[in-house]
């Protein structure tokens, strides 16, 4: 076959020069957790939950506060889940709808994760990268904050704040967050003091770059990788102190509910043969922790493939 | 004579070393990384820093740099003095010196494209500029030192190590600094590769009429690049020349044997020449010898040497020596 050679070098040139979007670390690791399957299978269950959280209720026929008082008593025979009736999990004890609670507590419980890990991604991390870094003197004081912090009994401290200032979920939110960050700044800090010794960093402190944009630019980005691994594992560990806290009776006040104010419902009917009302949200629980965990895992191995 | 562009005064450079099993109270024993330096580097001259393992080299360049604050002495840049200056004004100062590093990946931030990466301390030294003008310039000077500029959205895992390094080189060079110091800036390319980062860092030094602090511990290398050439040992400046005369004539006992262990390249030469061999190691640098910080190891030693610490002296055309008993030799080098 005949070549135009000047197409062929015209061809090649073009090749050279157009910018390529390069492949950065963020990209690998994504390829890298897509071809995890066990990874893969959590992150889909984790958005089957999400939506059911988020437009399950759409597909209920009651409403999560609606008490149908004929079923009061007879919830072992009527309250059976089926689809005839509509109540597609059965009901609970007060005779509402298990379905429409599940839904609701789902997308409590959720939350609560969600804002625990995210409080603890930002204020840990840049607590911790700044201690980390400064070093010295305000490293020690820093640190002994949060060592001190630590050492107080949040659960006593938050059950007195619940008590104050009542008992709602936006105290549980405060709650969580004050103490969600502390084991974030440790660990940020920890990854901080390796970082900062890189050259790249003193790359930075050589060109005059501030001190807060070096932690910004360049030791941050560095640390996410291990901060989002322990976010997604922290999620779960804030799912289940919030079924604590609920199960105490201090957490979620009805008409709301979270999964574990539901499991703990469930638990105390054990004995009267409605079993259901303890074994859906068991299920989604399970499964919420179960895919956040998998998720963990494979964002662990995506983003620190050496350390497998 | 032209006023010199960096003048070394008397630097020292000392770390605390604390014992992991001492008490918080007893006093910290000293490194001394440096000590009592001295130099001047003309503009547009490249000085050549040599010496083995541990002497110092990449200390004083760090001093220099600013990110090891220095314990004593002046290190004066254009009449500024760089090692007594609070870090605000420091930080404005910085624009004028740069450096290139040694491991040319480990000065790249892995999370940063190379476009952002060269760009940095343009942002950081001009506001204001559009983001179009920054990517121009940026291209202009990936050019300039060989890289392809469509290659500025890749990272730096994509490259070589010799393209990192010349991706080091544009970032340090795109403020159009004065003073350049290279931190054995080709110890880690392999020797074809060396060859391409050296001949780039010449003519770019043409370029911008640089001048360059080019620190190595390969003699030859360091011959190749500069104009005169300084020998370290423990921290102190042990003789010190332009480039020819040190190489062929060395004066101090010290380089006459590095420049003995630099390998020729012919069998039948490399057979026959005397080899004087520096026997022990380096004396540790927290407790240096008295005088001078060589007699420990040097063929030449005498009991005097144990006395005062000699003075760098000058021999004539610019060649000093710390060492009262030099005999200038001929020396059978390499190339």
């Amino acid at each position: 076959m005949l070549r135009d050679d000047a197409t062929v070098e015209a061809l090649q040139n073009a090749s050279h020069m157009a910018e390529v979007r390069g492949r950065s670390l963020w990209a690998d690791a994504r390829a890298r957790f897509f071809r995890n399957k066990a990874a893969v299978g959590g992150f889909v269950l984790l958005m089957m939950i999400a939506a059911f959280a988020l437009f399950g209720g759409l597909l209920s026929e009651w409403e999560p506060d609606f008490v149908d008082f004929s079923l009061m008593g007879a919830n072992a025979s009527e309250g059976v889940p089926s689809f005839e009736t509509g109540h597609y999990f059965g009901t609970d004890s007060s005779g509402r709808d298990l379905y429409a609670r599940v839904v609701q507590g789902t997308g409590i419980s959720l939350m609560v994760g969600v804002v625990g890990a995210v409080v603890a991604v930002i204020v840990g991390t840049l607590y911790g990268a700044i201690a980390g870094y400064f070093g010295g003197r305000v490293d020690g004081t820093m640190m002994r904050a949060v060592d001190i912090l630590m050492s107080i009994p949040f659960m006593f401290v938050l059950i007195l704040m619940l008590v104050i200032f009542g008992r709602s979920i936006f105290m549980l939110f405060l709650g969580i967050g004050l103490i969600s960050w502390l084991d974030m700044a440790r660990i940020a800090r920890g990854q901080t003091l390796t970082i900062k010794n890189k050259e790249f960093v003193e790359v930075a402190v050589a060109t005059g770059v501030h001190p807060l944009r070096i932690i910004l630019r360049h030791i941050v980005p560095n640390l996410l990788g291990i901060v989002i691994v322990y976010a997604t594992l922290l999620v779960p560990n804030m799912i289940i102190f919030e079924s604590f806290i609920s199960f105490l009776g201090l957490g979620v006040q009805e008409p709301n509910t979270s999964l574990g104010a539901l499991i703990s419902e469930g638990a105390s009917q054990m004995q009267y043969g409605v079993l259901w009302q303890l074994f859906f949200p068991l299920l989604f629980f399970v499964f919420t922790i179960f895919a956040f965990f998998f998720v963990g895992d494979g964002l662990r191995d995506a983003l620190d493939p050496k350390d497998r | 004579m032209t006023k010199p562009i960096l003048s070394v005064r008397d630097l020292s450079v000392t770390f605390d070393v604390r014992s992991p099993s001492a008490w918080p109270w007893t006093p910290a024993r000293k490194l001394h990384a440096v000590s009592k330096v001295s130099f001047d580097l003309l503009p547009g001259e490249c000085l050549g820093i040599v010496g083995e393992s541990g002497s110092g080299k990449s200390t004083l360049a760090r001093a220099i740099v600013g990110t090891i604050p220095s314990s004593n002495g002046q290190i004066l840049f254009e009449d500024s003095d760089l090692a007594n200056m609070d870090p605000r004004q420091r930080r404005v100062h910085r624009r004028d010196v740069q450096m290139i590093f040694q491991d040319p990946l480990a000065a790249l931030n892995p999370r940063m494209t190379v476009g952002e990466i060269i760009a940095e301390p343009l942002v950081t030294h001009e506001h204001g500029l559009s983001r179009k003008e920054v990517k121009r310039r940026v291209g202009e000077l990936m050019e300039k030192v060989g890289l392809l500029p469509g290659l500025i959205n890749r990272y730096p895992h994509e490259f070589s190590g010799g393209q990192c390094q010349r991706i080091g080189i544009a970032r340090a060079l795109i403020l159009k600094p004065k003073l350049v110091i290279c931190d054995e800036p080709v110890s880690a390319l392999d020797v074809s590769v060396q060859a391409q980062v050296i001949n780039l860092l010449i003519s770019l030094q043409k370029d911008f009429d640089l001048s360059m602090l080019f620190i190595a511990h390969d003699l030859s290398v360091v011959k190749h690049i500069s104009d005169r050439i300084a020998v370290m040992y423990l921290g102190r400046i042990m003789e010190m020349a332009d480039a020819e005369t040190l190489t062929t004539t060395p004066a101090h006992p010290y380089t006459q044997a590095l420049i003995a262990s630099v390998p020729i390249p012919d069998p039948a030469l490399e057979k026959a020449r005397p080899r004087p061999i520096l026997e022990g190691e380096l004396p540790s640098p927290i407790s240096p010898p008295s005088g001078c910080a060589f007699r420990t190891r040097c063929p030449k030693a005498q009991p005097l040497c144990a006395g005062d610490r000699p003075v760098l002296e000058d021999i004539g055309k610019g060649h000093f020596v710390a060492c009262p008993f030099h005999a200038p030799e001929r020396a059978l080098v390499a190339g």
